[in-house]
């Protein structure tokens, strides 16, 4: 596909920005590059065509003013805008406005977005499209005795959820039948004065679980996936460490669950980029759908290191109407990559944030460091403090911590508190190296290893 | 010369815990020692900035969601 004369407009910052912009010149396009008034300096700002300004420094008056980002790009002449993640990628009215301004949307349907982005719906649609979701009532229960039915069924511990609650809010933990007939009415009278519903339903709570999420490329009626990746080294709920493929999984388990991904994007009309997140349960060897994101991820270049595939390019591509490239059998993958996130955070000091100025930096001979820094950058410290992800690629998952722990040993970046002594910590750790880690691994070790500032 | 409180950090200052509520501290106002004057958010989080010193008549020059380096003057009393 020639797109040489057409033009892009990146609505995002930082490391992405600078992903995109590299994605869009490989294809031929123009890069029109958004920045606020706090990131005239920055990278992407450097290497694109054309940059336009959008604003104060704060993200509610620049990054994500929907008017504001759609003004500028179609001002600019764009023929697509890309939103990279975070920011206004998965705000479905925005997706409208680009393409009501006569622009292409790099990524899904307004309408894909936000039927995604209601949890409660995208798991209706994981059910309908026989994915695994986490089992539980059908529904909502009527009370006591259909609770008591349903815990028969699917077995303690379980969690009693608000059906009107969300992000983490009235959730109850029942162990067994007592706490079940004295925790449902609470519930349901506190759920009905919280959120003017007392509707409940039940769902089994899973425990020592993986994060395991399938990347897919869909255009629009055909969708393929590129494997799975491994993220279950969290830090308050964010990731840190990423790897592909899932160590863990057996070839059994890794068909079904990227089946099930690609059976879920092709009945929702999947186009561009996405991924499916699941729970995934070792004991049990069962997956539950948690969400999907309708985006590019911070972590898509692990994809790209065990595929070979150009994820970015490839949702330009598709954005710009071309059909999905790529046939299931075209998509292979060759040993096992790493990625962890290097944060402008101080780790001996509760990673307290440290925006500052670049000093000097050497970069490791072998591996991929994606990143929105150069030397003598004043990092602004109105947005978030990821600095650049360092990517590794070996032979297989030993090989590929090796890579990872000299890659670690050979970057140098002065002037800046940053993540990577904990990096250098969590390579050298017994559980990581024997790839034991579940969710709950990096908090519960964090409170009991300090680290040395370096 | 009137006493200063500064800011700690590069960030964005807010007078306010929430948008909804009504400010740490008013123009005029006195400030003791321990006082939480304001907030400032660096890079997604928020760090209250406490009243080393008291003072009374309170003159902010760092208006509600103002971007602030380190060191800038957020507020001046007698």
């Amino acid at each position: 596909m020639d797109l040489t004369g057409k033009s892009l407009f990146i609505a995002n910052r930082g490391e992405i920005a600078v992903r995109i912009n590299r994605a869009a010149k490989a294809l031929g396009l123009s890069v029109i590059q958004g920045h606020s008034e706090a990131d005239a300096d920055m990278l992407a700002v450097r290497m694109a065509d054309r940059a336009v300004e959008l604003g104060p420094p704060a993200a509610n008056k620049s990054y994500l003013d929907v008017a504001r980002v759609v003004a500028a790009a179609k001002e600019a002449g764009a023929d697509a805008v890309h939103p990279g993640y975070g920011f206004l990628a998965e705000n479905a009215s925005f997706a409208a406005a680009v393409e009501a301004a006569g622009m292409i949307f790099v990524g899904p349907t307004a309408d894909t977005i936000s039927r995604m982005g209601d949890k409660v719906a995208a798991r209706e649609a994981a059910i309908a499209a026989e994915v695994p979701t986490s089992p539980g009532s059908d529904g909502r229960i009527e009370g006591v005795d259909e609770g008591l039915k349903v815990a028969a069924a699917i077995g303690y511990p379980l969690m009693i959820k608000a059906a009107a609650g969300g992000g983490g809010r009235g959730i109850r933990v029942a162990e067994n039948d007592d706490d079940l007939r004295r925790l449902i009415p609470q519930a349901q009278s506190e759920a009905a004065a919280a959120f003017g519903d007392g509707g409940l339903y039940i769902e089994r709570m899973v425990r020592d679980a993986r994060h395991i999420e399938v990347q897919v490329l869909g255009d629009g009626s055909r969708a393929v996936h590129l494997f799975e990746r491994e993220c279950s080294l969290q830090r308050r709920r964010q990731k840190v460490w990423e790897e592909a493929p899932a160590a863990c999984l057996s070839d059994a388990a890794r068909t079904r669950v990227c089946d099930a991904s690609v059976r879920m994007a092709e009945a929702v009309n999947y186009r561009g980029a996405g991924t499916l997140e699941f729970l995934y349960e070792p004991e049990r060897d069962e997956f539950y759908f948690m969400e999907m994101n309708t985006r590019i991820q911070v972590e898509h270049p692990v994809t790209e290191m065990i595929t070979g595939i150009d994820l970015v390019q490839e949702m330009i591509r598709i954005a710009f109407g071309e059909p999905l490239r790529l046939a299931q059998d075209d998509v292979s993958m060759s040993g096992h990559s790493i990625e962890v996130r290097v944060n402008a955070e101080d780790p001996s000091n509760n990673f307290m944030p440290f925006p500052g100025l670049v000093g000097a930096m050497a970069m490791p001979a072998n591996a991929r460091f994606d990143t929105m820094l150069y030397e003598g950058y004043a990092i602004p410290p109105f947005y978030d403090s990821l600095l650049g992800k360092l990517i590794v690629h070996g032979a297989n998952r030993e090989a590929a911590m090796n890579a990872l722990a000299t890659a670690l040993d050979e970057i140098r970046i002065e002037g800046l508190k940053t993540t990577l002594p904990l990096f250098r910590a969590l390579v050298r750790d017994a559980d990581i190296r024997a790839d034991k880690a579940t969710t709950s691994y990096l908090e519960t070790w964090l409170e009991s290893h300090a680290i040395d500032a370096a | 010369m009137a006493k200063q409180i500064q800011s700690p950090l590069p960030g964005t200052f807010y007078r306010k815990p929430a948008p909804e509520e009504p400010n740490f501290i008013e123009d005029g106002a006195s400030i003791a020692v321990g006082d939480t004057i304001g907030l400032v958010e660096v890079m997604k989080t928020f760090h209250e900035v406490k009243a080393e010193t008291a003072g009374d008549n309170a003159r902010f020059q760092a208006e509600n969601e103002a971007p602030v380096m380190a060191g800038a003057v957020l507020v001046e009393m007698d």
